[in-house]
């Protein structure tokens, strides 16, 4: 599996920084557990970060900051270590079996024809965030995009007017993107996306129903 | 800006004293880095929320969640100070701006490894403290100050843009191209 489409310093550093949003962190932290090479960048981005912190004019406290510091440390009792069960093996990566409450087989999908969707709820009213799975072969309609869509591939692959996007690859569109993404033949494709506006279709149709759907 | 005054302690030091926290809870080497580094996260906090009482409450519960997870810290992994670095950045996301972050689980199994995992020592080496310092001061002060900035700057990237007079989209370029020269920095020294 080789990744092609990597994050831009754009999406790295605003992620490093902490300026990113719950929903396009979600794709940045998806696209991060299955690319080793952008996780070399996070941590050189880290890095810096920590190097420039060290740089900085120290700003002194009141005088009985490390008193108060000391006196919670006593009352404050050892957390117990939250035990963290993990599966041997899993389809999703984490964050996303969090949000989801499971893996690909726990998922409850709506049908959208020639796709199958499940919103994904987040605490991030600027975004919406759903799982979308292309059926093989199948593309899903034309459409363009009010504001920014970050999309991670999950599995399988899709092409579009852009480019072919495979395991892990992230694609970021604009609104200046039309574009008609199309599973490729083998399999199904599963992919997160995170939009700030609906998405706008061509088609009339499609625009009409589209509030019933949720998408 | 005078940012770049003394620098704080060796970071061999740093991580030694993150070891011994979460080692044997050695309280005098808590109180060495809260003298060390507390100063520096308040900073960084008060940076970020221009509010003096905040920028102190955030940096005592930075203090106490560097106390209680010590033992996550990895020396081979990284540098202590990004490590103190992200656990002030999600204090702030958490506490202040009442956010989520999602991010990746290390030992996950779904998680792709890398092809070759990198030997600690050439990894050390890449991001040692030492290599980013000589790599930050090739640079030209203005890269430095809109990467500083990038990190440290509460405000977004279109009041940055405001305040320099600049278009959004100059300020992003410029951002990218000091970050590219700090990699290609780094690159040559290795």
């Amino acid at each position: 599996m080789t990744i092609r489409h990597h994050l831009n310093d754009d999406l790295l550093l605003d992620y490093a920084a902490g300026r990113l949003s719950e929903g396009w962190s979600l794709a940045i932290a998806c696209h991060l557990a299955m690319c080793p090479q952008c996780r070399e960048q996070l941590a050189l981005a880290e890095a810096t970060a920590g190097a420039m912190l060290e740089e900085l004019t120290p700003v002194e406290g009141p005088a009985d900051s490390w008193e108060t510091l000391k006196s919670r440390l006593a009352v404050t009792p050892e957390p117990a270590p939250r035990p963290v069960s993990r599966p041997a093996s899993a389809t999703l990566p984490e964050p996303l079996r969090s949000y989801l409450g499971g893996d690909l087989d726990a998922i409850k999908w709506r049908n959208l024809g020639n796709a199958k969707q499940v919103l994904i709820k987040t605490g991030d009213k600027t975004t919406q965030a759903r799982l979308l799975c292309i059926a093989a072969g199948k593309p899903v309609p034309e459409h363009s995009h009010g504001g920014r869509e970050l999309t991670v591939v999950l599995k399988g692959s899709f092409h579009d007017e852009v480019d072919r996007f495979g395991p892990g690859d992230i694609e970021d569109a604009d609104g200046s993107l039309t574009h008609q993404p199309v599973a490729d033949d083998h399999e199904d494709c599963i992919c997160l996306a995170i939009t700030d506006a609906p998405l706008k279709f061509s088609s009339r149709l499609l625009r009409l129903v589209q509030p019933m759907l949720g998408i | 800006m005078t940012d770049r005054t003394d620098n704080a302690a060796p970071p061999t030091q740093t991580s030694a004293q993150i070891v011994a926290i979460a080692a044997s809870a050695d309280m005098a080497a808590f109180e060495a880095l809260f003298k060390e580094f507390g100063p520096r996260i308040r900073a960084y906090l008060l940076k970020l929320t221009r509010d003096g009482q905040a920028a102190e409450d955030l940096m005592q519960e930075t203090m106490l969640a560097i106390w209680r997870k010590a033992g996550q810290f990895d020396p081979e992994r990284g540098q202590a100070s990004a490590w103190i670095f992200t656990i002030a950045r999600n204090i702030w996301i958490d506490a202040w701006r009442k956010q989520k972050r999602p991010a990746f689980d290390p030992d996950d199994p779904a998680l792709v490894p890398p092809p070759e995992p990198e030997a600690p020592d050439l990894l050390e080496q890449k991001q040692s403290g030492a290599a980013l310092h000589a790599a930050l001061k090739t640079l030209p002060a203005e890269q430095v100050e809109l990467i500083r900035l990038s990190f440290f700057d509460e405000d977004s990237h279109s009041t940055i843009a405001a305040r320099l007079g600049l278009p959004i989209g100059t300020v992003k370029s410029r951002i990218r191209l000091a970050f590219g020269r700090l990699r290609a920095a780094l690159e040559e020294m290795k």
